[in-house]
């Protein structure tokens, strides 16, 4: 029983507002949706599962409770695919530099 | 979700300035004058540092003294399409290399500074910004705590891999980060953050923000006379809630360049609502854009203290806009000619430095203020990539016919980047049209005039021609 242990390093998820307790005057794509909160730190109960409702000790030391998502969450940033319209603009501006560069210095 | 009423949301907007108060350590209403005026160099002054100061602070944790780099082969490329005798040297103020990457650890440097010196346990702040690392970096080195409120990710859960990275790095200098779906209301779930842990508010927009930026504008001056001889002409500077406009123009006042000329550059998201659920992730720049520039220019004190520290229009000469498909171009461009790999946000200004040293002459010295790091998810092929998968259009062309938020277009050629110019007197009415509606009916005192002419950078007959004239 349980995927997260004590002081495992772990994600949870809270809803801040309600949608009904936003700020007024906000479009209503995002008023229609509530402000939630995701946060990271050390977990506090012995064992607790993925959607369990948890505690955490954050690197600050405080203490927030809410839904456990994730267990050593992955940084999932990468470099992404090179970009085909980017691909050429060295060789275009190197060949440019070459061509007319002499003249104009 | 609250069940402790003093939670709700307009309870604790309404305890703003008093948590405020406590958190920034100023008593702001001894600047105020009468109506709408209050003294902004007193502020500056009182509340803030010396040059001299903000720089012996800086040295403590290695802020500054960053590398001014000619771009020869940029510079090169811009005369190729200029006419004869134009062109302008192209020279960039290599910001990266400041501890957390950016120029933002000089406004980090003397809030973290302060907290330590009044005994604050830490410091907290609302940025979804390089400002977070820059803070995070600062509090490191000072043995405060840190907490960086970020705007993260949208109802679908998709998050811009810029902010992503930048709390990646927050976390890497031992800050907590607290991240938030869209909405205004981060500034709420700050507040209550604030009174929970009693920490500083490392707010962009108190004087030690701007002063710290100050340093920027002095060290540049000292290096261009230093490489060239002269003055710089131009000094082009990313602009979002006019800090680095503000603090860079100070600065260059302070080292003495009375006739440099300052502009103002921001990414073009004319169309897409800030608040927007469905926008935020329609765009590639996250700062530096007109979302930020222009709202912050026409009325500066919607920040997160009573009275903004940063008041752009006090020093912007011209102000242009560029579009994001311009700034991934020049940022591809700076990386395969200058062999500087740089952060695509960072390069704003240079994109606009493109077009306007192009009209300019060949002896005059342009300058870009700032480069700020690079690495996963702030690049342009994961930004694009993420772009791509929102449903953005990306492709060659002429940048003019790109739409904000459905289409990011990249120049063929260098001649393809143009500036376009914000007419700054607009802004200007508009800032005044704000000024109305917070004086009702009253008439403008002499007092708030001269106030209002030294804001917008102007005379007082300007403002006496235009004040609650028209479309305001």
């Amino acid at each position: 029983m349980g995927e997260a242990k004590k002081d495992d390093w772990v994600q949870i998820f809270n809803v801040v507002l309600n949608p009904e307790e936003r700020a007024p005057g906000l479009p209503p794509e995002t008023a229609g949706v509530p402000l939630t909160m995701k946060v990271k730190g050390f977990l506090i109960d012995q064992a607790a599962d993925i959607g369990d409702q948890v505690s955490i000790q954050t690197v600050t030391g405080r203490l927030v409770e809410g839904k456990l998502i994730a267990i050593t969450p992955a940084y999932e940033i990468d470099y992404g695919r090179p970009q085909p319209e980017l691909l050429k603009i060295g060789l275009e501006v190197r060949k440019l530099l070459r061509e007319e560069g002499e003249n104009i210095e | 979700m609250n069940n402790n009423p003093a939670l709700s949301y307009q309870d604790v907007m309404a305890r703003k300035n008093r948590i405020m108060k406590q958190a920034v350590g100023i008593d702001y209403d001894q600047f105020e004058q009468e109506g709408i005026a209050f003294d902004y160099e007193a502020m500056m002054k009182k509340a803030g540092y010396s040059l001299e100061e903000v720089r012996a602070i800086q040295e403590e944790t290695n802020v500054g003294k960053t590398p001014l780099l000619e771009l020869h082969n940029l510079t090169r490329l811009v005369r190729c399409h200029a006419e004869p005798g134009k062109g302008a040297r192209i020279f960039i103020k290599d910001e990266a290399c400041n501890p957390s990457g950016s120029f933002k650890a000089r406004r980090a440097s003397l809030s973290c500074y302060q907290a330590q010196k009044h005994g604050y346990k830490g410091v907290i702040s609302a940025t979804s910004g390089n400002y977070g690392a820059a803070v995070a970096s600062q509090s490191a080195m000072r043995g405060l705590n840190c907490i960086v409120v970020q705007e993260l990710f949208d109802s679908q859960d998709l998050s811009q891999p810029e902010i992503m990275e930048k709390g990646r790095a927050c976390e890497a200098y031992g800050a907590e980060v607290v991240q938030l779906s869209v909405g205004p209301e981060l500034f709420y779930k700050f507040l209550i953050l604030l009174e929970e842990t009693c920490y500083f508010n490392a707010s962009l927009y108190t004087p030690f923000g701007i002063a710290g930026i100050e340093t920027l504008g002095s060290e540049l001056a000292d290096q261009v006379r230093r490489e060239v001889g002269k003055d710089p002409t131009a000094v082009l500077i990313t602009h979002a809630g006019g800090g680095n406009v503000t603090g860079t123009a100070r600065g260059l006042k302070k080292g003495g360049c009375d006739h440099t000329e300052v502009v103002g550059i921001s990414v073009d998201l004319s169309g897409l609502h800030m608040a927007s659920d469905r926008d935020f992730n329609r765009k590639s720049f996250t700062t530096g854009h007109t979302g930020f520039g222009v709202p912050f220019a026409t009325w500066p004190d919607r920040a997160d203290v009573p009275r903004n520290a940063a008041r752009p229009l006090r020093y912007l000469d011209r102000y242009y806009t560029v579009t994001q498909g311009e700034v991934f171009y020049v940022t591809e461009l700076l990386a395969q000619l200058e062999g500087l790999e740089r952060g695509p946000a960072g390069n704003t200004s240079l994109a606009g430095a493109f077009a306007v040293a192009r009209e300019m002459d060949r002896e005059d010295v342009l300058v870009v203020q700032e480069t700020e790091y690079t690495g996963a998810g702030k690049h342009p092929s994961p930004q694009l990539t993420f772009a791509g998968k929102m449903g953005i259009t990306i492709k060659r062309g002429n940048p003019e016919d790109s739409v904000p938020g459905q289409s990011i277009i990249i120049p063929e050629s260098p001649g393809q980047i143009k500036v376009k110019k914000v007419d700054l007197d607009n802004l200007k009415k508009s800032y005044l049209k704000k000024a109305a509606q917070e004086k009702g009916k009253e008439k403008l005192s002499p007092l708030e005039i001269e106030y209002l002419a030294a804001e917008l950078k102007t005379s007082t007959g300007w403002i006496e021609d235009h004040y609650g004239k028209g479309e305001n």
